[in-house]
């Protein structure tokens, strides 16, 4: 299958104030695949994740200059539709976070915003999107109860089956399980490898196994740069930069 | 090396025996006054407390009878008060809280609303006065002293208001917006309802701020004396507070009504504990439902 790309981010600057967090990033993602960000604490990962569905925009202090692509389309664009692209770029934070309402009720969140009425519809979809996040087995008999009733596994598992729901192109993933188990983790991980069926993914880890694991793409920053990206398995075996490797190697100050 | 440390740990536990020993008293100062008080309204007002007292219009000279008037008429210009205060008050809240940045705008803002809670009620009776009864052509009426006691328990609300957005998580937020919701579907779906029981907190202490408060009301809906209940908004009401400074002041038999008196301030007390309950009642209900 020819690879075909999905964002391009293009000589990307991101300034919180004066401090310039990201300088003069440029990077390919394509679609159907995993990208992974690795990189040491406090290098920007989660600044460049939530550029690329405008998180950002909530912040007033920040500044940003270049391009970000999303299907050849600038998404800085004045006359983009804000709403709109999230819609299209779904996101699943470090920590669990599901509404305090029911787990129905916290999948069926997107459809109801975006105009859905149709309850059969709704019922149908809220099922699927669960079933393709291997939680409906465990959930299904107490669907209306309160989403804060679960663990946190099954909860970080259903906020990804609320961002599935609105049937997004792309899924970005901060840390998702950085508040897990190590069975959760490998719940969300053989999830992730489902996924890129449909999704193109962006996945920030601390984690250098769970990256070679999951990813087919591997980027390294380090202080806001981007200083090395290849194909994982290059990046884990054959880096070309002494940096990536002492970071990846455990090697790193 | 450790050879004062016997000394020191009993000094230490010296001073934390005096300050624990201090906050005590102090938490048992507030106790006892609201049960001083409360001993003493009971004490010399429950005598008056009858069927007749809470049903009946006061009777001669209002030496006499009950209080119904004015218990209809307070229950009219607090809930009056707080249905037109909750829907500004949480509107300013949203504004100041969700939609603008912090900025120096926002600070004169919320400068005005904290002097607003520092002006003297009898201000805002004057205001009341000059602005609904004369200016707007209302009249002495249920519906200017709603709207007076509304401006006055509004920075209550907005205060409890903030403070109810501000607890809820930004996450909850972000995990809105992430899904493609506008951001006043975020505010209406999640962070509102996530906010409802620190908005209700507000409307309980606005609800027992307008109830017991006789200035504002004065030149703007309280009559001296008016033997039947309102039948429309723009009536002038008999209300519990006013009564009580009317009898104790103004009234024919000062002294021999004193037991009048004490037993309003009972049947005041009583209501405001009533409405009160019944939103925490409510608001106990809302949080088990999540
Ligand atoms: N809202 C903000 N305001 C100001 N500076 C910020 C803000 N958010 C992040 N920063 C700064 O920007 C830099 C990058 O932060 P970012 O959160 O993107 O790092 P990260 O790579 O995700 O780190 P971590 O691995 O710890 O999550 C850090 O120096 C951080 O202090
Ligand atoms: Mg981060």
């Amino acid at each position: 299958m020819e690879k075909s790309l999905k964002i391009a981010i293009k000589e990307l600057n991101f300034f919180y104030r004066d401090f310039k967090a990201l300088t003069d990033i440029s990077l390919d993602v394509y679609a159907h695949e995993v990208t992974a960000f690795i990189g040491p604490s406090g290098c920007g990962k989660s600044t460049l994740l939530r550029c690329l569905n405008r998180m950002n925009d909530l912040i007033s202090y920040r500044r940003i200059e270049g391009k970000i692509l999303l299907d050849d389309q600038n998404i800085y664009d004045p006359n983009v539709d804000v709403v709109s692209l999230r819609r299209r770029i779904g996101m699943v934070f470090q920590k669990p976070n599901p509404f305090p309402k029911s787990i129905f009720e916290n999948v069926a969140y997107g459809m109801r915003v975006n105009g859905f009425k149709d309850k059969a519809y709704m019922a149908q979809q809220v099922e699927t999107t669960l079933k393709s996040a291997a939680l409906w087995d465990e959930v299904k008999d107490r669907i209306h109860e309160s989403a804060l009733g679960l663990s946190g596994g099954q909860q970080q598992r259903l906020c990804i089956a609320r961002a599935m729901a609105v049937e997004p192109d792309v899924l970005l993933m901060d840390e998702p399980c950085s508040a897990l188990d190590p069975i959760a983790t490998q719940k969300i991980e053989e999830l992730i490898h489902q996924l890129k069926e449909t999704y193109t993914i962006i996945i920030v880890t601390h984690n250098m196994q769970q990256a070679a694991r999951v990813s087919d793409i591997t980027a390294f920053f380090y202080l806001g740069e981007l200083v090395e990206t290849d194909k994982t398995n290059t990046i884990f075996t054959r880096p070309k930069l002494r940096q990536t490797e002492d970071y990846i190697t455990g090697r790193f100050g | 090396m450790f050879k004062n440390s016997n000394h020191v740990q009993g000094r230490r536990k010296l001073l934390q025996f005096i300050m624990f020993g201090f906050f005590r008293v102090s938490a048992a100062i507030n106790g006892i006054a609201l049960l001083a008080i409360f001993y003493f309204l009971v004490s010399r007002g429950w005598r008056a407390i009858t069927w007749t007292f809470l049903t009946q219009p006061p009777i001669d000279s209002m030496t006499k009878g009950g209080i119904l008037p004015c218990i209809v008429g307070t229950v009219c210009l607090s809930l009056g008060a707080i249905i037109l205060a909750i829907p500004i008050g949480v509107a300013s809240a949203i504004y100041l809280n969700e939609y603008t940045f912090q900025g120096r705008v926002l600070r004169m803002i919320r400068l005005g609303i904290n002097n607003l809670a520092g002006v003297p009620s009898i201000v805002f009776g004057l205001f009341g006065l000059a602005f609904f009864v004369v200016y707007l052509k209302m009249g002495v009426s249920i519906l200017a002293g709603a709207f007076t006691l509304a401006v006055l328990t509004l920075p209550v609300i907005i205060g409890a208001t903030e403070e109810g957005l501000r607890s809820v998580p930004d996450t909850y937020r972000e995990a809105s917006l992430g899904l493609g919701a506008t951001k006043w579907q975020t505010i209406y779906r999640v962070v509102l309802p996530a906010a409802l029981p620190g908005i209700l907190t507000g409307g309980i202490l606005g609800l027992s701020r307008a109830a017991g408060e006789t200035a504002p009301i004065m030149f703007t809906a309280a009559a001296f004396f008016t033997p039947s209940l309102p039948s429309s908004i723009f009536d002038e009401v008999m209300a519990l507070p006013y009564h009580i400074y009317v009898l104790a002041t103004a009234g024919t038999e000062i002294e021999a009504t004193r037991h009048l008196q004490y037993g309003t301030a009972l049947v005041l007390i009583f209501l405001v504990l009533g409405l009160n309950l019944m939103a925490i009642i409510y608001r106990a209900r809302l949080q088990k439902r999540r």
